[in-house]
């Protein structure tokens, strides 16, 4: 088990740095910063949403991996068609573990890859002509209510609209609802650009566009933003909602079909999960539709609670505020119990994080949960405000690379707006807000942005974590340093972890890992013993 | 169901569109082939998401380390070229990972903008970004052209293009260079040249690599490959011996034309017949006897088959896959006594119908090219049920819907392990695959027998 303090934090920055060269060390050295909370929640800057350093071997992804694989992928009922060559396409098939239940005799889209599969001739001649007949053949096999057309890189290079396919598909078949992306690979700085590109066209082209009738029946009707269902968390968490008299109208877009999208604007409350690949629907809706958000946290068992706890404080009705804690005190009894089993073989161990633009955080409470410090943790694709707290967005400066994402001006619609407040703010709730992980960091833990390959062997072996947290690309590497490691992207097929069932999963999963036998199996015993002369015994 | 809009009958005759694809793009190939050069660091000169995508998907395939730069695009770089991206990572591709060899590999944006990689490399050379004895070797792979099979082979060629030397004195030694197949398959390759005594130099060589031991201890840049010395000196190989005529036959030719070195293209030693083709080929080129070592390997095969026979015969098979693989396999199933009635490929080119229907028989059924997909596939087994389908994972949603076993074959394989270690090619990797398709066969006879009929012997 590695000493949390054996490590002095500055001199671990000034390790991560060394080899590299002196240009890249420079920018780097505004990624990585030394977690030190003061007054107000206040912590050091980072620099991140940069533009990634080439050659360094990052672990981030893509535009079109943003809006096609994250914000799109995990709904089963919009035909997803992308434009491009294979690859694209090929792998974004399923690869995300976004689980969903379609009813019998139900659309699921979800198990199909469709591509127009561009050739030469189409980066040459342009591809949209291929592109039209392909949703043509599509629409004659699949009946889809809605498109989305996906645009890859060279789509945009040769100047292919997917927008006006869009438009042309909608006129000669109404009633079907297309749009595009202008999602390629090479915008923005990583998959976060991905993620407004999605936001911006499911608000202008899907939110809104179903009537007042669409709303649930409850009485207590929101939306879930930022949960994507992997591993059936979404299914959890529609359990414990169940259970709790909550209505989800949509969730952003675990387990969800279009027509849940298209009615969301009649929810009274957007609870937002992943801040970063979701903020901006939720602020919109706020604007459009004065629909509040607050963010909330259902990895973690307590954090599950606290959440439950939010939401029933902002409805502020006595029936629902009883039935949460019923229904918490329920589900908690026997979680304790598996937590209280598990913390005493992982109490005292320490973890690293680098995931995604929530999880990093988000996780950190599980590990709380059993006793366990994280060390250092970072985001893939995060930008300030996810790190230092959305206090910091008036100081944000947008960089060219941000600035060529579209920013949507939304007015306030005065048809569809509503006063949903419910003067939650006056009884103490905080609406609209992110408070961000380094506050809710240790003094002296390690903050780095987009962590490549040379800071995380260096990370492993200067600290030696019981566990190292992040996704596909890094499982190997590490556990061939003798380090169990999770994904927290697929969950290493298991799951769900999310709520009160998920923490259980999720404390058992840690305590077979940091407790496997076979990482003492590593060295064979004459690796233990220093080489010794000697004949064969019946010489 | 999984694939519940598959109907039997196709609702429009396809032309454009491309469902659930039996190919992916090239520049995985061309990233898969540079990790078996030792100490080669592949490198994407595309947007990040690229290199993410073929990481990721080899990793999933190998469950091991899959080490890749990337120049990571933006739009900037998209309009005014990707060259600065690129210098500034073969600085940091050297200074921080110490990589001997760089291969960069180009992608469809790199392409459509038209990045010339050559100048850029001979730019890095100028200004001392490429430390002495270290190289940069590059391919180019559009991903609108071809498949990750065509990747693989661009790659290959990369390496003997800027490595293969002729000093005008011939070695006493046999280039194998092999398609794109698993680290197992090549060791075995290695395996059985070793054992007819014939000194080889296979290229590229992923065993060791993507099949590395837990040791404990990370290594960057594992002990296997093919180090640049041996394909150096495949430049005065006597013989060249090309694998599969799409992953392998391409670099085979550039060999002998850069080189002199000549060359024959086989079909994939896969099944009895073409390890029977290789084995030949190998013995005549050096010139040495075929041990009864491998007589007996082979003897163990044909043991197999006239044993079990009875299960074989009649049995029909879907194939999904490369066609260097589904060309050897289609003449092995039907070696047997079984069947293949259906075959696709995603990777263009006619002669693979050409030569599957004269293995096949002019009723089965085989489609190449972009509907030569899985969603085709699936078309066809609900028009007429098979036994079992060969292909990747993608094919067990197939396989469950219509309850028929799929043995994993080919690329990817994300749900089982195995093909990292067990080889399918030469007479060992066809026990290995006799083994599979009896299990297969077995498994469901003792799934569905009555109870009356259920078999204590088979």
């Amino acid at each position: 088990m590695s000493d949390p303090t054996s490590v002095n934090p500055e001199a671990g920055k000034a390790a991560l740095l060394e080899a590299m060269p002196a240009k890249v060390a420079r920018r780097r050295a505004k990624q990585v910063v030394v977690n030190q909370v003061g007054e107000g929640e206040a912590v050091p800057e980072i620099a991140v949403n940069a533009r990634t350093i080439p050659g360094i071997l990052t672990m981030r992804g893509c535009t079109y991996a943003g809006c096609r694989g994250v914000v799109l992928g995990p709904t089963n009922d919009i035909l997803q068609i992308v434009h491009g060559p294979v690859g694209c396409s090929f792998y974004a098939w399923l690869t995300r573990r976004n689980q969903t239940k379609a009813a019998a005799g139900a659309p699921n889209f979800m198990p199909y890859a469709l591509t127009t599969d561009m050739q030469e001739e189409n980066i040459v001649f342009g591809g949209e002509k291929k592109l039209r007949q392909a949703i043509e053949e599509a629409i004659a096999i699949f009946k889809p209510k809605a498109i989305g057309i996906f645009a890859t890189c060279p789509v945009g290079l040769i100047g292919d609209d997917v927008h006006a396919v869009a438009r042309d598909v909608e006129a000669s078949h109404p009633g079907i609802n297309v749009f595009g992306f202008s999602c390629e690979g090479y915008k923005g700085v990583s998959q976060s650009a991905g993620h407004h590109i999605a936001n911006n066209k499911l608000f202008t082209d899907v939110v809104g566009q179903s009537g007042t009738e669409g709303r649930k029946p409850g009485k207590f009707v929101l939306n879930l933003l930022g949960e994507y269902n992997i591993g059936g968390d979404a299914f959890e968490l529609e359990r414990i909602f169940d259970k709790c008299g909550l209505t989800i109208q949509a969730t952003f877009s675990g387990n969800s079909v279009y027509d849940e999208f298209a009615s969301s604007h009649t929810a009274d409350l957007n609870v937002v999960m992943c801040h970063r690949s979701i903020n901006y629907l939720a602020e919109m809706m706020e604007k459009k539709y004065g629909i509040p958000w607050f963010k909330v946290n259902f990895i973690g068992a307590h954090s599950t609670a606290k959440s439950l706890r939010k939401i029933a404080q902002f409805f502020n009705d006595a029936a629902l505020i009883s039935q949460v804690e019923k229904v918490i005190e329920e589900e908690l009894a026997p979680v304790e119990q598996e937590r209280l089993r598990a913390k005493e073989h992982c109490q005292g161990k320490t973890a690293m994080l680098f995931v995604g633009g929530s999880r990093a955080h988000h996780y950190q409470d599980l590990f709380t949960e059993l006793g366990m410090h994280t060390l250092a943790a970072g985001y893939e694709f995060a930008h300030r405000d996810d790190y230092e707290g959305r206090k910091v967005l008036p100081s944000i400066k947008v960089d060219a690379d941000s600035r060529n994402i579209e920013e949507i001006h939304v007015d306030k619609d005065p048809a569809q707006w509503r006063e949903l407040k419910r003067d939650a703010e006056a009884r103490g709730l905080t609406l609209n807000d992110y408070v961000g992980m380094m506050p809710e960091m240790k003094d002296g833990a390690l903050v780095i942005d987009d962590l490549n390959h040379h800071e995380t062997e260096v990370l492993l072996e200067l600290y030696k974590p019981d566990i190292f947290c992040a996704g596909i690309k890094e499982k190997y590497v590490v556990q061939k340093h003798g380090i169990p490691m999770k994904q927290l992207h697929s969950y290493d097929y298991s799951g769900p972890y999310a709520g009160f069932k998920g923490a259980v999963n999720f404390y058992q999963e840690i305590d077979r890992m940091v407790n496997s036998k076979v990482w003492s199996l590593i060295q064979a015993p004459w690796q233990k013993e220093p080489q010794i002369a000697a004949r064969y015994g019946w010489e | 169901m999984l694939l519940r809009h598959t109907p039997a009958e196709p609702a429009v005759e396809r032309q454009a569109l491309t469902i659930n694809p039996a190919k992916t793009c090239q520049p995985i190939g061309a990233m898969y082939a540079a990790l078996g050069l030792h100490g080669c660091m592949p490198h994407s000169h595309g947007s990040q998401g690229c290199c993410s995508y073929h990481r990721s998907a080899l990793t999933r395939h190998y469950k091991e380390p899959v080490i890749a730069g990337t120049s990571s695009f933006t739009e900037g770089s998209s309009v005014f070229g990707g060259q600065a991206n690129l210098l500034e990572a073969i600085t940091n591709l050297f200074s921080i990972y110490d990589a001997e060899v760089v291969a960069v590999h180009t992608t469809c944006l790199s392409e459509t903008i038209g990045d010339d990689i050559t100048q850029i490399v001979a730019k890095a050379q100028d200004e001392g970004r490429i430390p002495k004895g270290k190289y940069v070797i590059k391919a180019s792979t559009p991903s609108y052209v071809g498949s990750h099979v065509t990747g693989y082979s661009n790659m290959v060629k990369g390496m003997i293009e800027v490595f293969a030397k002729s000093t005008g004195k011939k070695l006493d030694q046999v280039n194998i260079i092999p398609g794109f197949v698993e680290p197992s398959d090549m060791a075995e390759v290695k395996r059985m040249a070793n054992e007819l005594g014939v000194k080889t130099v296979l290229f590229p060589d992923t065993s060791s690599v993507l099949n590395s031991p837990q040791s404990g201890k990370y290594s960057m840049y594992p002990k296997g490959g093919a180090t640049v010395a041996e394909v150096t000196s495949a430049g005065d190989s006597i013989l060249t011996l090309a694998l599969g005529p799409l992953g392998a036959g391409p670099s085979a030719r550039l060999l002998d034309t850069q080189c002199k070195v000549p060359c024959q293209v086989l079909e994939l030693p896969l099944g009895l017949r073409h390890t029977d083709i290789f084995i030949d080929a190998l013995r005549k080129a050096a010139g040495v006897v075929v041990p009864e070592s491998m007589m007996d390997e082979r003897g163990q095969v044909l043991d197999f088959i006239t044993d079990m026979q009875q299960y074989f015969h009649g049995k029909s098979a879907a194939l999904a896959g490369d066609p260097d693989q589904l060309v050897p396999l289609a003449q092995f199933l039907s070696d047997i006594g079984m069947q293949v009635k259906y075959a696709v490929t995603g990777t263009p080119g006619k002669k693979f119908e050409a030569k599957m229907q004269a293995i096949c028989g002019p009723a089965a059924k085989i489609k190449e090219g972009g509907q030569g997909d899985l969603y085709q596939l699936h078309q066809w087994i609900k028009q007429g049920k098979v036994d079992m389908i060969f292909g990747g994972t993608y094919c067990k949603y197939i396989g469950r819907d219509e309850d028929i076993p799929v043995i994993r074959f080919g690329f990817p394989i994300y749900d089982r392990v195995g093909h990292q270690y067990f080889p399918i090619l030469g007479y060992r990797g066809a026990l290995r695959l006799l083994e599979k398709v009896l299990t297969a066969i077995q498994d469901r006879q003792d799934r569905d027998a009555p109870e009356e009929k259920f078999e204590l012997v088979m």
